[in-house]
């Protein structure tokens, strides 16, 4: 069961591709969106590349590496490690070591407030003349 | 104040920093259109990119010395297609006179750029700029935009939209009078 659901998946990825398969891993490369949701004259252009490609029987990597020979790497939806765009790769990462960190803080904090209680509030003094008195009215209940 | 605290402040002013330059950096770049507009010439950005058509690349530094036209043009823009032939008739006539229009085809599939060169029998090469990095430089923003250099590789004029003859009338033939 597990060969033959190996083999299709060998099989659709060196298959032909289909337009949608495509379209929601490339970018319009005027509109900063990605093509499948992308209504422009370039991106009516793009759509009739992917057209014309898959009628010829490319794969879609072949079909992808097309774009990218004619719009250059901008047109993935995955963008270029170069320049600003890096910040797309890093500062998920800093993010993730950020949260990271404040979840070992928080939790640091936690075992430590279960290891060592806060110390009990003793409440309000009662005045040395108003304790004797107390002490006194207590032993006359004990006897 | 404590280290960690110092930290996450750090680290939220940096997020901040980087959305900033992110947004900074989206600006469009006006310094060409207001030096035209003072009259100033500027050096023309410039760029190695292959040409259109032909094994090989070129670059506006290849035509120093010759009155330049430089038209950012794609098949896709339907403006720029209608402006085609104009600019082959520009080139008939500049040419002579040590002038060209050199054509800058916009993030384009190439073989739908060459049928409207055969369709429209352009005669002026065209160079690819495929990701739009040049077109970056001239601050483009509207195709088709229009850029004549001058004999010295500094941008004299420039149009945002389709050129028609009588801008070209009052733009090339004092360009094309000027020496080297």
């Amino acid at each position: 069961m597990t060969l033959l659901a190996l083999v299709l998946v060998m099989f659709a990825a060196a298959g032909p591709a289909s337009l949608p398969d495509v379209e929601d891993e490339v970018m319009c490369v005027e509109c900063g969106t990605a093509l499948n949701i992308s209504q422009s004259a370039v991106a009516d252009q793009e759509r009739a590349y992917i057209r014309r490609e898959i009628a010829r029987g490319r794969d879609k990597q072949q079909i992808k590496a097309g774009l990218v020979r004619e719009y250059g790497p901008g047109v993935l939806a995955l963008p270029d490690d170069g320049g600003f765009n890096l910040a797309v790769y890093l500062v998920p990462g800093v993010l993730a070591l950020l949260a990271a960190g404040a979840l070992a803080l928080a939790a640091r904090r936690w075992r430590r407030g279960g290891r060592e209680p806060a110390a009990e509030d003793p409440g309000p003094q009662l005045a040395a003349a108003d304790e004797r008195r107390l002490d006194a009215e207590l032993a006359a209940f004990d006897r | 104040m404590r280290f960690g605290s110092i930290a996450v402040i750090a680290c939220l002013a940096a997020l901040v920093g980087l959305l900033a330059y992110g947004v900074a950096s989206k600006q469009t770049d006006t310094s060409i259109d207001q030096a035209v507009a003072s009259g100033k010439r500027i050096d023309a950005p410039l760029a190695t990119l292959p040409v259109l058509g032909r094994s090989g690349s070129a670059s506006l530094a290849d035509y120093r010395g010759k009155v330049v036209v430089m038209n950012f043009w794609a098949s896709w823009c339907k403006p720029c297609i209608e402006e085609l032939p104009l600019l082959e008739r520009t080139q008939r006539v500049i040419a002579g006179r040590g002038g060209t229009v050199l054509g800058v085809n916009y993030k384009d599939v190439s073989t739908d750029a060459l049928a409207f060169v055969h369709r429209f029998g352009l005669t002026y090469p065209s160079l690819r700029d495929r990701d739009g990095r040049l077109a970056d430089r001239y601050a483009s923003r509207a195709f088709p935009e229009t850029f004549v250099i001058d004999r010295r590789g500094r941008i004299a004029a420039r149009r945002r939209g389709p050129v028609d003859q009588r801008w070209l009338d009052a733009t090339l033939p004092r360009l094309l009078a000027e020496h080297a």
